[in-house]
């Protein structure tokens, strides 16, 4: 039986899935509720100075969009830190710490960008024995107006400059959250851990209008006939989250660096992907506000299952195993040479593949034969792009071929050679190397 | 169980006054907006989709169901309307698991193909109750075309030549429009006065004339048509009934009936206690027909309904669906029987002896050996045939009128489709799909094309 318990930057918890900072860990009725479902943490919903809490609208504050099915894959908020008190708020982070000592307990925090709100609130939080904190640069709608959240994020010397703050005003781990809303995330990442944070939390969500009211002509969600753009989560938002965490974790000056890996995660798969990709851990936050906090028991139980059938005793053994593997398009080896195969047994003849190729790539699918309805690739047209796996509504009833080397590939009429090659040897390329790049 | 249903005899009133409404209601109610969406999330928009082709007015129906599926339901319609105007009709009784959704390549993938029938229903419907039309009609050329039946080929063909600008009159034998799908079809697939709303939704496009009560061969003749129209088209349907060729037939004054008669006199019964209907029941036949007189002889109260037919259950024409709603109402189907007589007492009926039958050598043969069932109702439902005067001077073949491709028969100026011709199926989308095609022959005609 695979051992999924989780050790990051210090903080133990008996599992990889934390639940984000937001909404289902506003209060201590909700983060009980999640720990008794199995959940191994929660980031508590970020905290805000002392003082009258902020509020939130009063109209609806999420939009989502829906597959076909109507499914949530995409969801988004402009609900704003949390809006109780903040002595309350720590109070119950207190008790619920106590309740619960083999969670783990992180609590968010945003307060304005100077170096007395941050000195003000590190003790406060500090006494409640959680288990951490988290630095919130990434809310981008609501307080990043107000100078804060994304605001912070998306300028690396004032990341830099309050985890700083935070290393010497508080002995607790400090996670820093980072905002996707920027152009590349590997400066923020690298200005958190020039700080001194001791690993770093992404995506936090991404500016998104999810839909426009056609009858109102207003953003979605609506409030009294206006809309503001809010942070977009969900299934729909994981692959930009995997990428930014790949971007980190294979960036010179940020390898190694703890990640918290956050966007979308719905699975267990999901959060093996994180994991493979060089995430420490998952927080989820849609999949549970979508289907409610039991859901990490399929998670616990296929990630496991997944562990042992792989041979995964711990969660090291296969965290960052696939970073070697993210590469630069200009290092792809242009020697390798596929093609699709469409399994006739398989194949429910829906002909989506043809019309796919036909209309908008190599049209290498053939659609007919022998006066007959059937599908078949023509390996003499197939460039091996892919789409039609991608439309094919049966799994895994076209499959993409590699061809071996010495065998012709009937496109080119050229022999499959068994060397690797590159972009950057490559005599189409005007800047190319005389000696292949590794 | 109600005491009418003990009643001997042939009687009415066999059930609880408000059992008949709840009997006689619609089998498939139309899909909600929810229902609608998720049954329409199904369908993949195959390329070239085997549905449409199994389609005999070769519906776009990726197009429509993806139409649905963006709630733009009238977008859907005029998809439907476009190569089948008798689509909210078709989308109640075609057989449509034997059609399109046999095709779906859904069936193949996983048993369960996209509810194709329910759809269109779903999107005719919503077109049909706001009185959307979809078609203007093209300026008048001063044509005149006879259509002679009011049914699905007749209106698909006046349709088809309305819009082109032709003036059409139809001409029906019966006092209501509508032909099979008012007087053929069972109760409950086309309830509330469906089909008479259908006659008026095809013919609002204007220039279509009904003139009822106007039989061919009676108040009608070919010849008197042709010489006041420019073109005639016959959709004439199938007027008589076979026979049983059994002993007795002849004698029984009571009891004996055809299904089809059985059938449009429910449907046009105002008050469904006052049908009489016997306690046991032989419906002899195989096809849709025999399904819609044996089942709505049970919904009518009546104790005992056996369907006896000559051959296996493979050789049915009624399809699989049809059979199993006939059991799940509880009517017995029996195969490999063929009616030898009918049993009468004073010209009443009392039963009927049927004969085992079997294939040998792929010819149907009895076996001499027979059963006897108790009955006091026998209906026949072993197909129609051509009445000789709706066809006079008309080259027959297998005793239907023959045509060409585009529906011309042997005389020039006369076209002919639906049941009526050789290449009828006994299928309303078929005999739509005759009428229209049958239309654009006869505008090609008109126009010297």
């Amino acid at each position: 039986m695979a051992d999924i318990r989780n050790n990051f930057v210090g903080i133990k918890s008996p599992n990889p899935f934390w639940l984000a900072s937001a909404p289902p860990t506003d209060k201590a009725y909700n983060v009980e509720r999640a720990f008794k479902a199995g959940w191994g943490g929660v980031v508590w919903k970020t905290l805000g100075e002392e003082g009258p809490p902020v509020v939130n609208v009063n109209g609806p504050r999420y939009g989502a969009i829906w597959s076909g099915d109507r499914r949530l894959i995409g969801f988004n908020n402009i609900e704003l830190i949390t809006d109780r008190q903040l002595q309350l708020n720590l109070q119950e982070i207190k008790q619920v710490k106590k309740n619960w000592p083999d969670r783990a307990l992180v609590v968010s925090i945003m307060v304005p960008c100077d170096e007395d709100s941050w000195k003000a609130i590190l003790p406060l939080v500090e006494e409640t024995e959680a288990d951490g904190i988290e630095l919130n640069f990434g809310c981008p709608h609501g307080m990043s107006e107000r100078g804060m959240g994304a605001a912070v994020g998306q300028v690396p010397e004032y990341v830099e400059m309050v985890v700083r703050w935070c290393k010497q005003y508080s002995r607790m781990p400090v996670i820093t959250k980072l905002t996707p809303n920027i152009t590349d995330i590997r400066r923020p990442a690298r200005a958190a851990k020039n700080g001194g944070t001791d690993a770093v939390s992404l995506i936090n969500t991404i500016n998104s209008i999810t839909s426009v009211d056609l009858d109102l002509m207003a953003p979605m969600p609506t409030i009294d006939g206006k809309g503001t753009h809010g942070g977009y989560c969900g299934p729909a938002a994981k692959p930009i989250a995997l990428h930014m965490v790949a971007e980190i974790a294979r960036d010179k000056e940020t390898y190694g660096l703890p990640i918290s890996g956050i966007g979308g995660v719905t699975t267990w798969r999901d959060a093996a992907e994180f994991l493979a990709l060089g995430a420490g851990n998952v927080q989820v936050c849609t999949a549970a506000m979508v289907y409610g906090f039991k859901i990490v028991e399929e998670m616990i139980s296929g990630l496991s299952n997944w562990m042992d059938e792989k041979g995964y005793r711990t969660l090291d053994d296969f965290s960052g195993r696939a970073v070697r593997n993210v590469t630069d398009w200009q290092f792809l080896n242009l020697n390798y040479i596929t093609k699709a195969h469409i399994d006739q047994e398989t194949c429910i003849k829906c002909g989506r593949c043809h019309i796919a190729c036909e209309d908008t790539s190599h049209q290498a699918i053939m659609k007919e034969k022998d006066g007959k309805r059937h599908f078949e690739v023509m390996d003499d047209e197939c460039v091996g792009c892919n789409l039609c796996v991608n439309v094919c509504p049966v799994e895994d009833c076209i499959t993409m071929i590699a061809l071996q080397p010495g065998m012709l590939d009937e496109r080119t009429n050229r022999v499959v050679e068994p060397t690797y090659a590159n972009w950057t040897t490559h005599p189409n390329n005007p800047m190319r190397k005389v000696e292949p790049a590794e | 169980m109600s005491e009418g249903m003990l009643k001997q005899g042939i009687v009415p009133g066999r059930l609880e006054p408000g059992q008949y409404a709840r009997n006689f209601s619609d089998l498939h109610p139309r899909l909600d907006k929810h229902e609608a969406f998720v049954e329409a999330d199904r369908c993949y928009f195959c390329f070239d989709a085997p549905c449409m082709h199994a389609c005999p007015t070769s519906i776009d129906i990726p197009m429509f169901i993806r139409e649905i599926s963006t709630d733009n339901p009238l977008g859907a319609a005029e998809t439907i309307f476009e190569q089948n105007i008798l689509g909210g009709m078709c989308a109640r009784v075609c057989p449509t698991e034997q059609l399109c959704e046999e095709a779906c390549v859904r069936m193949e993938a996983e048993g369960k193909p996209v509810k194709i029938g329910q759809l269109q229903r779903y999107a005719t419907d919503i077109a049909m109750e706001e009185n959307a039309q979809f078609f203007e009609r093209a300026p008048s050329t001063g044509k005149k075309i006879a259509v002679v039946g009011a049914g699905p080929a007749g209106l698909a063909a006046a349709h088809r030549l309305a819009v082109h600008g032709h003036d059409v009159t139809i001409y029906d034998a019966r006092p209501k429009a509508g032909g099979l799908n008012e007087y053929g079809i069972a109760t409950y697939k086309t309830p509330d006065g469906f089909a008479q709303a259908e006659v008026e939704y095809v013919t609002a496009i204007g220039g279509i004339d009904i003139e009822l009560g106007q039989a061919l061969g009676k108040e009608l003749s070919l010849e008197g048509l042709l010489k006041t129209h420019d073109a005639v088209f016959l959709g004439v349907g199938l007027g008589g009934v076979n026979a049983l060729r059994a002993e007795g037939e002849s004698t029984a004054d009571d009891g004996l009936a055809a299904a089809v008669d059985f059938i449009s006199e429910l449907r046009q019964s105002d008050d469904l206690s006052k049908l009489p209907v016997g306690r046991r029941i032989v419906v002899i036949g195989g096809g849709m027909t025999a399904i819609d007189a044996a089942v709505q002889s049970k919904l009518l109260g009546a104790e005992d309904v056996t369907i006896c037919y000559r051959r296996g259950q493979e050789h049915m024409n009624a399809s699989g669906f049809e059979q199993d709603l006939a059991a799940s109402k509880g009517v017995r189907i029996r195969h490999w029987l063929q009616p030898k007589r009918i049993l009468t007492e004073n010209g009443r009926v009392t039963g009927i002896e049927l004969e085992y039958t079997t294939l040998t050598d792929g010819r149907l043969v009895g076996m001499g050996h027979t059963l006897t069932l108790p009955a006091d109702q026998v209906f026949k439902a072993i197909g129609q045939t051509l009445e000789d005067e709706t066809a006079a001077g008309l080259a027959l073949s297998g005793g239907r009128i023959a045509v060409d491709a585009e529906g011309r028969t042997s005389r020039p100026g006369v076209w002919a489709g639906g049941d009526c011709i050789d290449k009828g199926d006994d299928l309303t989308v078929t005999a739509v799909a005759q009428g229209r095609d049958a239309a654009e022959s006869i505008h090609r005609y008109l126009s010297g094309n």
